[in-house]
């Protein structure tokens, strides 16, 4: 079956289609626009970070070279003596990975602790003083700013060398973080179980504790879950400051030039985290399935 | 009407069982979950041998250093400028890093996109790559480049730009692979090839959220720029160790100061920035 395209009259035509050009010449001339202020900017940022394409090109080829020097060296008759050779720090590495895991889970769970208990002083909808919302805000914004590694140098300093400190560090850092996320989750709620909970009588404690909590509690250990994966690659290179873990060890490979330690140590190390991921997905994954299906 | 006093409670809970009789299964789920959780707390105190005899006396010292550190001084004029150089190299490690690594992820997350390659192979390699690059700490980089390149802020952006490549990698191959296909098909069948319905039916969808998230990692960048200098990759990170290890606490409190204020304008400013670009729709 054949319809007739209703036509436009020539001028009308024209018309219409002078102004879509228009609009699409002002649309890329904005994206033009865009572009030239980003490479401006680029060129200044790069001037600022003594940015030498020429040692970069002359030494680029280490990149690569750094890459082969660390991998093991493997023969075909000897492998599994290569193998052992390359491992002969295995169980040493593997508790000083046991060990950053746990300076992760140790931080993570006092900073998501404080972040849980500061969180509902941080959101407006629950607190009636605007002092305290702004304060601890304040606060929480302090707490994750300053980044983890320089908290842990002052520990260290004030606590001595070892976990401590970075268990410390890791703990504040995600106190600052999960507070505020936390408290983003608890300004979304559902306000009626909260005023339900208020008009038939309950106190402040109770409102937060049957009238929030149950709301916002899956949300909040897939947020913790998310932090304890960042909080293990921190844990990682908290080391590198005297601050415990495997981190110790790498950098000192790296500076006194152990080459296939260092590709040990950044195995294990990529190995953790990538199990890490894959379970806490799975974990988030589920818990937030199961918000879904309860609504 | 049915008057809710306490006579009729029996009456009430024999018709909502489930909310007067507490399903002892999940319960004590929850308590082995708790149970577990602080017992592995337990176990890392032992395991880690946090020495608590030290904590009080830690917290005296820390609360010494506190007082030290008010009020913040960098000490004389060429100090501050210096400090605002550092600071400066500080921003554009955390800019061109960003930069470089979504440059370089844009290509190679549609490589890792379901919905562009339907190769198997190529999409399983290209995200166990990008895991791999994730999963290295951007100081780990950082020491890494500075063997090649050198000491300086070169390094750092060029760390910057390594770690920054696996995440953007993994985060914009997700955002594509959520676009809606209808536009890209809509390409296809009125005669376009494979890449104009890349070009034309998922770029524009999927640009605004690339873009935000490229400026909410701009500023996270900015935090992990100001530490690479603990390494020797240049920034206000190098300025802020020295000051630490020699005790001088009112340049610290300044240093520290300066980081905060600049993170939060920068904050801020992708804050509107991202406003202007995709509307209050796509921030939430």
């Amino acid at each position: 079956m054949r319809t007739a395209v209703p036509e436009f009259p020539e001028a009308r035509l024209r018309e219409l289609a002078d102004r879509y050009a228009s609009a699409v010449a002002a649309k890329r001339r904005r994206v033009w626009l865009g572009c030239a202020l980003l490479v401006v900017a680029a060129i200044a940022a790069g001037w600022m970070g003594d940015v030498n394409f020429g040692s970069f090109v002359e030494n680029f080829w280490r990149f690569p070279a750094y890459f082969v020097s660390i991998a093991p060296k493997f023969s075909f008759s000897t492998a599994w003596v290569d193998l052992t050779d390359w491992l002969w720090g295995l169980p040493r590495w593997m508790r000083l990975l046991g060990d950053t895991l746990l300076i992760a889970y140790m931080g993570t769970l006092t900073g998501a602790l404080c972040g849980f208990a500061l969180c509902f002083l941080a959101s407006a909808n629950l607190l009636k003083s605007r002092t305290t919302v702004f304060v601890t805000r304040r606060v929480l914004e302090f707490c994750r700013t300053v980044p983890e590694i320089v908290f842990a140098l002052i520990f260290v300093l004030a606590f001595g060398l070892g976990p401590l400190p970075g268990v410390l560090a890791i703990a504040i850092h995600t106190a600052g973080a999960l507070g505020k996320q936390f408290a983003e989750v608890v300004e979304n709620i559902d306000s009626k179980p909260v005023e339900g909970v208020a008009a038939s009588g309950g106190s402040w404690l109770q409102i937060v504790l049957f009238g929030a909590l149950p709301q916002v509690i899956s949300n909040f250990v897939s947020y913790a879950l998310l932090r304890f994966e960042i909080n293990v690659r921190g844990a990682a290179v908290m080391g590198f400051v005297g601050a415990g873990g495997i981190g110790q060890d790498l950098i000192e490979a790296v500076r006194k030039f152990y080459y296939t330690d260092v590709s040990a140590i950044l195995l294990l190390i990529v190995v953790a985290v990538m199990l890490i991921d894959f379970v806490t997905e799975r974990v988030r994954h589920r818990l937030l399935g199961l918000e879904v299906s309860a609504r | 009407m049915t008057s809710f006093s306490f006579e009729n409670r029996a009456g009430i809970a024999e018709r909502y069982p489930e909310v007067f009789h507490p399903d002892w299964w999940q319960r004590a789920k929850i308590a082995i979950g708790i149970g577990g959780a602080v017992a592995l707390f337990v176990y890392g105190i032992v395991q880690l041998d946090i020495p608590f005899h030290r904590l009080s006396e830690g917290l005296s010292r820390l609360g010494e250093f506190v007082r030290l550190m008010v009020p913040p001084n960098p000490g004389s004029w060429p100090e501050v400028l210096k400090y605002l150089h550092a600071l400066g190299e500080t921003v554009s490690i955390a800019f061109l890093g960003t930069l470089g690594g979504a440059l370089l992820a844009l290509p190679v997350s549609l490589l890792a996109a379901r919905n562009v390659v339907a190769n198997r192979i190529v999409h399983v390699l290209t995200r166990r790559s990008l895991d791999t690059i994730r999963g290295v700490d951007t100081l780990i980089w950082a020491l890494i480049w500075v063997g090649v390149v050198g000491l300086g802020p070169f390094a750092g952006i060029l760390a910057v730009i390594c770690s920054d490549f696996g995440t953007f990698g993994k985060l914009f191959s997700e955002a594509i692979e959520v676009a809606d296909k209808n536009p890209a098909e809509g390409v296809r069948s009125s005669g376009g090839n494979h890449l104009h319905s890349v070009r034309f039916g998922l770029l524009p969808q999927v640009f605004p959220v690339l873009l935000s998230q490229v400026l909410y990692y701009f500023e996270s960048n900015t935090r992990s720029a100001t530490i690479i200098g603990i390494v020797g990759a240049g920034g206000i990170g190098l300025q802020l160790a020295e000051q630490i290890r020699v005790l001088e606490w009112q340049k610290v409190s300044f240093l520290i100061l300066l980081i905060l204020i600049t993170v939060s304008s920068i904050d801020w400013m992708s804050g509107k920035l991202r406003f202007a670009i995709i509307g209050k729709r796509a921030i939430a």
